[in-house]
């Protein structure tokens, strides 16, 4: 209790300064700080899986790609904010005042106990033949939202890809970084990969059955990926490789295909077929591992620009 | 036997978690961002290792406490690479700023 406690207080004390920092790089290191924190509060919650997600996704790549933000913001001109008059600041305190009570109100409001699917989940997990109540429900009960999360995916690299220049098309993405022959980083960047993509493999593997899953081991996998290409001894592939599109694309296509697959054998979209459901969600999780992996990596690699100097 | 187990686990994590409050009391009180790091660094290795150390009977099988002892080696590769490249960085920052 007392260290749940001293959890959430340590929460709100670093929410805080991240509101309130000044300069952009110090709300994100401190954004991914409390990224770190928040994932602990989820493990002391028993969501394995929430926490695991949390700290790979919502702390390191969100705060990989903030951190490239706002370096990217930094060699820009500065903006320039007109400072709120005294109506503004005290329509702005209402309004947040005002959103906290209504948030409150809501909280409070919150039949006890709460309403939960949990039960009439585990009562029909057996139909999805995995252990991992939340793999069940990511795969099975509520696959479609799984499938439309990783087609966000897609198109968010495709969106990324729209803002390269003209004359970038097709290049590869992201900047050269200067190749680090010796020294920490050079180091980590030839040892970390293979042991790294064991342990996505493991994480991939366990998640029908224990903590873990597609998301997390795909972050890890883009974190290897991209350690390489930060030691400058990797480059990445030029965005116009026919594989890397296919790759990109094969997750969604995948799941899209054995979800009209449900629709013929079953007579329902997404419907696995009884006996062949695990067999089924680990072919789809596996091609979907590495097309959420490719696709984190070039988020974070960025548009090709057209000046690659370091 | 229990009970050994339990006094060295508590006495191992109590010692464990000295060093990260000594590292942590040392990231925000010593001068400069070399200092820091060399109280960051300390905390890592020897707090985590001590806390690896006093789990490991705890184990629930083989792999368990092969797993505990990967996790610190891990800790302790990235530490130990991030730790020189952030005072390089430091460096060049105070010679060029």
């Amino acid at each position: 209790m007392i260290a749940d406690l001293l959890i959430v207080a340590a929460i709100v004390a670093l929410a805080l300064p991240v509101v309130l920092a000044r300069s952009a790089f110090t709300a994100v290191a401190l954004f991914v700080a409390y990224g770190l924190l928040l994932a602990f509060a989820w493990v002391r919650l028993d969501a394995v899986d929430v926490a695991l997600t949390e700290a790979a996704i919502g702390a390191g790549l969100s705060g990989v790609l903030l951190l490239g933000a706002a370096r990217r913001l930094a060699g820009g001109p500065p903006v320039e904010d007109a400072p709120p008059g005294k109506a503004q600041v005290a329509l702005i305190g209402v309004g947040c005042a005002g959103l906290a009570v209504a948030l409150g109100a809501v909280i409070l409001a919150l039949p006890d106990p709460a309403p939960s699917l949990a039960e009439p989940v585990m009562a029909n997990i057996a139909a999805i033949e995995v252990g991992n109540p939340v793999t069940a429900v990511l795969m099975g009960f509520r696959g479609l939202d799984t499938l439309l999360e990783a087609a966000v995916l897609v198109l968010a690299v495709v969106a990324l890809w729209a803002l390269a220049p003209d004359a970038a098309w097709g290049a590869a993405p992201g900047w050269r970084q200067p190749p680090a022959t010796d020294g920490p980083l050079a180091l980590l960047a030839r040892v970390l990969p293979p042991i790294g993509v064991v342990v996505a493999v493991h994480i991939l593997w366990v998640g029908a059955d224990a903590p873990g899953g597609k998301f997390q081991a795909a972050a890890i996998l883009a974190a290897m990926w991209l350690l390489p290409w930060m030691a400058g001894i990797a480059a990445p592939p030029p965005i116009s490789r026919a594989w890397l599109r296919i790759v990109i694309a094969a997750g969604p296509v995948a799941f899209i295909l054995a979800g009209f697959a449900g629709s013929v054998l079953q007579g329902a979209f997404l419907a696995y077929p009884p006996g062949y459901a695990k067999a089924v969600i680990i072919a789809v999780e596996v091609v979907l591992t590495a097309s959420i992996a490719v696709a984190l990596a070039l988020l974070v690699l960025g548009p090709p620009a057209e000046d690659r100097g370091a | 036997m229990t009970l050994l187990v339990d006094v060295f686990t508590v006495l191992t994590v109590a010692a464990g978690i000295v060093f990260f409050v000594a590292g942590t009391a040392g990231l925000i009180r010593f001068p400069d961002t070399s200092s820091r790091l060399h109280a960051l660094t300390k905390a890592d290795h020897l707090g985590l290792g001590l806390v690896v150390l006093g789990l490991l009977p705890r184990a629930e099988s083989l792999g368990g406490v092969l797993r505990l002892v990967a996790i610190w080696g891990l800790v302790l590769a990235s530490s130990a690479a991030a730790g020189p490249m952030l005072a390089r960085l430091a460096r060049r920052g105070a010679r060029g700023g």
